[in-house]
């Protein structure tokens, strides 16, 4: 099957502390990159989707975006969906091309997290997810939000935090192999139970990073792909699933959105789970990464700490995960942050990964998730 | 950086209900008069069946751990002096829920599946709900 839309120039910007960055300059910078990737001119560009920004909010930020790079395209939005913003990008521009509104459209994303507002700063204005009546005045933070997730899963699969260490570590491990990531020297599993405790059970090392860098692709229909020079890589199945934003409301603690949105990619691309042979899935904590890999049917119930710590999702084994080091130890700059999923997804099956390479690597598996695990969307990404 | 005022909540025609219980000791819930099912948090209508005709009712204030943390990182300044805090999700007995803070003695043989008591605290001028005595710990 097909959505009849390819994802045909992708780019992103040096990542973690970027002195002098700016948002809509990271925004500019990884849209160029993006378009030169594809072979193409800005003037190509016919639709561009943003998402959001802390240091630099706005209303409409896809309007503040092209009058700062200049360009003036026939369609142009922001979408706002957290942490699943980045596939719901690519979701949606596919369903542009697809529809034959635009050609090719700009999907960029970008904000200097780190170095734009303070640390303290970020996690406040991250806090403001929180129910204003029913969970703010209770001093509920995101990390504090996925703890409450991570302490009834634990609970009800028996999962240790040692297991939940697994990850991180695996995710450092990987990061070592990219020359860009934000963190790149090796952790142990008891450096991550030493870390300070955040929100009991997570560890600052459970934790994603906070850190400046852009990432933008371009998504072009099947027709206007063969206009690019890069080898196009195709978008063959996307699916999104929302259960609830608060997590004092959410119908389950063990289900969440994340299973009907990979049930969907997969059955439109035609394929399972089994057939994927790199997956970059949203990791905003370790027990982010766990509840997904289990809800979305790769490893069993409670299994995927263990498989970690097994090995299973490094390079070479059975699901390699993450191959960049992901939010954990990549980087994390908001919408940039699911973007760089993307991006390395793209690296992959162009088999231009350097010693990330998973090798012969086809089909790949990219998820997003925004809120307390509320908003999800899966891509299936092929060569 | 400004510093952020305590959010403390701030009642609207829907919610006003419920805060005005909380302030005379009485933990309120919403249950559709259409469909007869509990929201789990108090809107303007139902999220089963979109009905507006809402009743409220006062609760026993029993209910069961559904989860709970404890916080060590604050996420505004006006939450550092109390670290570490427990923050919890209780499943109250009647079908909504309720997140809280836990008192002293609450968090005591705190554990999921617990079952406790809410009561009610004086935070900054309002009256907030809290977790006031684990009755019985979990089977």
């Amino acid at each position: 099957m097909t959505m009849n839309a390819f994802i045909t120039g992708a780019y992103d910007t040096a990542v973690g502390e970027l002195p002098g960055s700016s948002c809509m300059g990271l925004h500019a910078e990884s849209a160029i990159g993006a378009v030169a990737d594809a072979g193409l001119k800005l003037s190509d560009i016919d639709g561009v989707l943003c998402a959001y920004s802390f240091t630099e909010p706005h209303l409409m930020l896809a309007s503040v975006f092209c009058e700062y790079l200049g360009i003036h395209p026939g369609a142009c939005l922001a979408i706002q969906a957290g942490g699943a913003s980045a596939c719901i990008m690519v979701m949606q521009a596919a369903a542009l091309v697809a529809s034959g509104q635009c050609r090719h459209v700009l999907v960029v994303t970008g904000d200097n997290r780190l170095t734009g507002m303070s640390r303290d700063g970020a996690v406040a204005a991250l806090s403001e997810v929180g129910h204003p009546q029913f969970e703010r005045p209770f001093g509920i933070s995101v990390p504090a939000s996925y703890a409450l997730v991570a302490k009834h899963y634990m609970h009800e699969y028996g999962v240790t935090s040692e297991q939940l260490a697994a990850i991180a570590v695996e995710h450092r491990r990987h990061a070592g192999r990219h020359p860009k990531a934000h963190k790149r020297e090796a952790i142990t599993v008891e450096q991550v139970l030493s870390s300070k405790m955040i929100a009991d059970p997570l560890h600052m090392l459970d934790c994603c990073l906070i850190s400046d860098g852009g990432a933008a692709l371009v998504v072009s229909s099947r027709a206007a792909a063969r206009d690019t020079r890069g080898k196009a890589i195709e978008i063959l199945g996307a699916g999104q699933g929302h259960t609830h934003e608060h997590i004092v409301a959410a119908p389950s603690l063990v289900d969440f959105g994340c299973k009907s949105s990979s049930a969907t990619a997969f059955a439109r691309a035609g394929v399972t789970a089994r057939d994927i042979d790199v997956a970059q899935i949203y990791d905003s904590f370790t027990i982010t990464l766990a509840v997904e890999l289990e809800s979305i049917g790769f490893f069993e119930r409670g299994q995927a700490g263990i498989a970690a710590a097994a090995g299973e999702l490094g390079l070479g084994g059975k699901l390699p995960c993450n191959t960049h080091g992901g939010l954990m130890s990549y980087a994390h700059s908001g919408a940039a942050g699911g973007m760089f999923h993307v991006v390395e997804a793209v690296h992959q099956l162009r088999g231009a990964a350097d010693v990330r390479q998973v090798p012969d690597a086809k089909l790949a598996f990219v998820h997003g998730d925004g809120g307390i695990l509320s908003a999800h969307c899966s891509l299936v990404l092929g060569r | 950086m400004t510093i952020a005022k305590y959010p403390l909540p701030r009642p609207n025609a829907q919610t006003q209900p419920y805060w005005d219980g909380a302030a005379i000791g009485e933990l309120r819930y919403q249950c559709c008069s259409d469909c007869a099912s509990v929201q789990r948090i108090p809107r303007s209508l139902c999220e089963q069946c979109q009905s507006t005709r809402l009743e409220w009712r006062p609760s026993q204030r029993t209910g069961t751990v559904l989860t709970f943390t404890t916080v060590y990182r604050a996420p505004l300044p006006v939450f550092k002096d109390m670290v570490p805090y427990v923050i919890a999700i209780v499943d109250m007995d009647e079908g909504f829920r309720v997140m809280a803070n836990a008192l002293p003695q609450a968090c005591e043989g705190l554990e999921i599946g617990a079952r406790v008591r809410m009561g009610f605290q004086d935070v900054h001028g309002m009256t907030l709900p809290v977790m006031q005595a684990v009755l019985e710990v979990a089977p």
